[in-house]
């Protein structure tokens, strides 16, 4: 049942997708609005898939589907934050793919493969999986804003009369966007790994430190510790903060697919 | 539909013409009085501005001498004035009156005055009773198209003069201007104005700069702001989010090194510099550096023409609006037409179904409750389907040119009075409450 609804939202969530790519071409007032009803539908839809999920018994949420399918709502709820704030919809041009398409790998069948070995853990475990994944969304979130900043940046230094009506908003307002989601998220990045060492350490009683999981997993969270700080002591933007952004982003991804081949950190095949 | 105007605009007449025939805001009335009062002319009104003089009417016959009554009102003679006019008729006219209202016709092709001026003209004639129903019909009417063209499409909607670009890139890069510090290097009239456009839309403080001390003094004196002292420049300039800078120097202010250095001050956030000077005061060098904006007197230029140029554009969008508009409000006149008659013979049939149905009675006697019901229901029955083809073919005709034909022939076949209740009045109030309803969706 879950998974129809997820469907659902997906359906939704692809109205979202075309509008990311036809936005980059031309500006149309009215698909913006579509695509934002289309993505709010798409988010109440993933969220009754969620309560299900969550309804079944939570072990489940270690699955590595559905961890994707509350990833993507965490990142499509960002954005809806962003809209509210801000009124725009152009985030939802990296969002919207990026949400499109964790949400199909989840959507595609029902795979119940589960962290067995920290059953006896459930409070910190799911703890540590909110936690990490409301970083990961805002990391998302200001990867996303840094590449709408260059991009930006670009079409103003271009002189393009024709760029003046473009569909980005101000300037000041992405690097705002980008630098809030950045803040906002560390705090949960850093609570995140807390969390999981310390079910790491009552599963295992240590920690592994040359895990690959571990290791990225810390890799990811200086990098993002750098950024923060380097946006707070000299006001980095533009293209170092997108080269940052874009290594934060790569760290993280880097970071997941660690739950393929670390020893300790893994989604145990059923 | 017998709309006639007659007038002169921007494109076809001088402004010594213009000033002739401009009517002043107190006069109007008096001329909506004479010119209701010219034979031929059922209604009329008078739109007069800087750029345009029109006399818009509503004629008995479709062919009234408008000519001759500019000419007896203004006292010109047909050589001075008559190879400016121009004449419009019928679904031309509409034409016109719907392109002047939604400022297609304009000067400034966009500009919002115009609407307002037309319903000001509108309103004084109306209130002179020189306005009544058809011309009512009309203007509403296009008011309605000029809302629909003002959202529809973007011709009102970019800026043109070369201030306003530049409040508009500033925007584009600091999104609210609000608390946003200008700095003016050197004093000129653009900069002058740029500044105050800036002002006007939420900017914070301003510092002046200038060769000339006192003259720096004046102008920051003019805008509430601080002087700061030409050597000091490099030293404050960071303090600014926007610099407008227009100095008579030969060569560049602003170097690579400064530009590093305001960035450094300013924490990276980003500077917008409008360069009106020519030469330029800032380097390209410096133009160069991430998170600095530059925009020379070229920049700024061009994008005052791709906005004319997005303009034309959008009017050839409205134009498409006008087009189709004028042909649903010549449909819709003319759907009207056909209802006094419409009205009037259902009214013809019903009286003689209640004449008969009287007679009956009287040599019935006193029927029952059912019997009543059954006479009623099967009287109407017949009427109703009897008449169900002529009305059809009536409303069908209405929407072609055989319209007054096949009116009159139902007219004729029934006996039917002309203008047996003012059609012209209920046409009217009809046509309002149509307008209405268009308008709210």
């Amino acid at each position: 049942m879950s998974l129809l609804w997820l469907r659902f939202a997906l359906g939704c969530y692809f109205i979202g997708l075309i509008y990311a790519f036809v936005a980059l071409t031309r500006t149309s007032e009215l698909f913006s609005r579509v695509a934002l009803h289309a993505a709010s539908l798409g988010l109440v839809f993933h969220f009754v898939s969620l309560v299900e999920v969550f309804g079944s018994g939570h072990a489940v949420w270690a699955s590595v589907h559905n961890s994707e399918s509350l990833l993507a709502f965490l990142s499509m709820s960002f954005f809806m934050i962003i809209y509210a704030a801000y009124q725009t919809t152009s985030p939802g041009v990296v969002v919207f793919p990026i949400v499109f398409f964790l949400t199909f790998v989840a959507a595609v069948d029902q795979q119940p493969v589960l962290l067995t070995s920290f059953v006896q853990h459930k409070g910190w475990l799911i703890a540590h999986i909110i936690l990490i994944f409301t970083g990961y969304a805002a990391l998302v979130l200001s990867f996303g804003a840094s590449l709408l900043y260059l991009l930006q940046e670009r079409r103003l230094k271009a002189k393009k009369p024709s760029s003046l009506i473009s569909f980005l908003p101000a300037l000041e307002v992405i690097d705002q966007i980008g630098y809030r989601s950045l803040l906002l998220g560390f705090p949960f990045m850093t609570l995140g790994l807390i969390t999981g060492s310390i079910v790491a350490m009552s599963a295992y009683g240590h920690v592994d430190f040359l895990d690959p999981k571990i290791l990225l997993s810390i890799l990811m969270w200086a990098v993002y510790m750098v950024m923060v700080f380097t946006r707070w002591n000299s006001g980095w933007r533009g293209r170092r903060a997108a080269f940052l952004a874009t290594f934060a982003f790569v760290a993280a991804l880097a970071a997941w697919a660690a739950n393929y081949f670390s020893t300790i950190h893994r989604f145990a095949a059923s | 539909m017998r709309y006639q105007l007659i007038g002169v605009n921007h494109k076809s007449a001088p402004l010594e013409v213009r000033e002739r025939l401009a009517i002043p805001e107190s006069r109007l009335p008096d001329t909506c009085r004479d010119l209701t009062a010219y034979p031929g002319i059922e209604e009329g009104m008078v739109i007069s501005t800087c750029n345009r003089v029109e006399v818009v009417t509503h004629t008995t016959n479709g062919s009234a001498d408008l000519r001759g009554f500019l000419h007896d009102h203004f006292h010109l003679t047909g050589e001075e004035l008559d190879a400016h006019l121009y004449e419009f008729r019928e679904k031309d006219a509409v034409r016109h009156i719907f392109r002047v209202a939604s400022s297609l016709d304009s000067m400034v092709v966009g500009e919002a005055q115009i609407l307002g001026q037309v319903k000001e003209a509108y309103a004084t004639a109306r209130a002179v009773g020189a306005v009544r129903g058809q011309l009512d019909q009309l203007f509403n009417r296009a008011f309605a198209v000029a809302k629909r063209v003002r959202t529809e499409t973007a011709v009102g909607s970019s800026s043109v003069s070369i201030a306003s670009v530049a409040v508009e890139l500033a925007k584009k890069i600091f999104g609210s201007l609000h608390g946003k510090n200008v700095f003016l290097v050197g004093a000129g009239k653009m900069s002058e104005l740029a500044a105050r456009h800036l002002m006007a839309h939420g900017c914070g403080s301003i510092f002046v700069s200038n060769r000339t001390y006192d003259r720096a003094v004046g102008l920051a004196h003019k805008f509430n702001g601080q002087a700061i002292k030409f050597d000091d420049l490099y030293d404050t300039c960071d303090r600014a989010d926007i610099v407008i800078t227009s100095t008579g120097s030969p060569k560049a202010i602003f170097h690579r090194e400064h530009g590093e250095q305001f960035l450094a001050r300013r924490k990276n956030r980003p500077m917008f510099f409008i360069d009106i000077a020519v030469p330029r005061d800032v380097s390209p060098e410096m133009a160069k550096l991430d998170g600095i904006f530059t925009y020379d007197i070229d920049d700024l230029q061009q994008a005052v023409t791709s906005h004319v140029a997005d303009r034309r554009k959008e009017a050839e969008r409205a134009e498409a609006i006008i087009t189709s508009e004028v042909e649903r409000f010549e449909a819709r006149l003319s759907t009207l037409d056909v209802v006094p008659t419409i009205v009037s013979l259902q009214d013809h049939l019903e009286t003689i179904r209640q004449a008969e149905i009287d007679r009956v009675r009287g040599r019935l006697g006193q029927m029952t409750p059912e019997q009543e019901i059954a006479v009623e229901a099967l009287t109407r029955g017949i009427i109703n389907k009897v008449m169900h083809t002529p009305i059809t073919t009536l409303k069908t005709a209405a929407k072609e040119a055989e319209a007054t034909t096949v009116i009159d022939v139902v007219r004729r076949l029934f006996n039917l009075r002309q203008n047996n209740s003012a059609p012209g009045k209920e046409a009217a109030s009809k046509e309002g409450s149509n307008n209405e309803a268009g308008t709210r969706q």
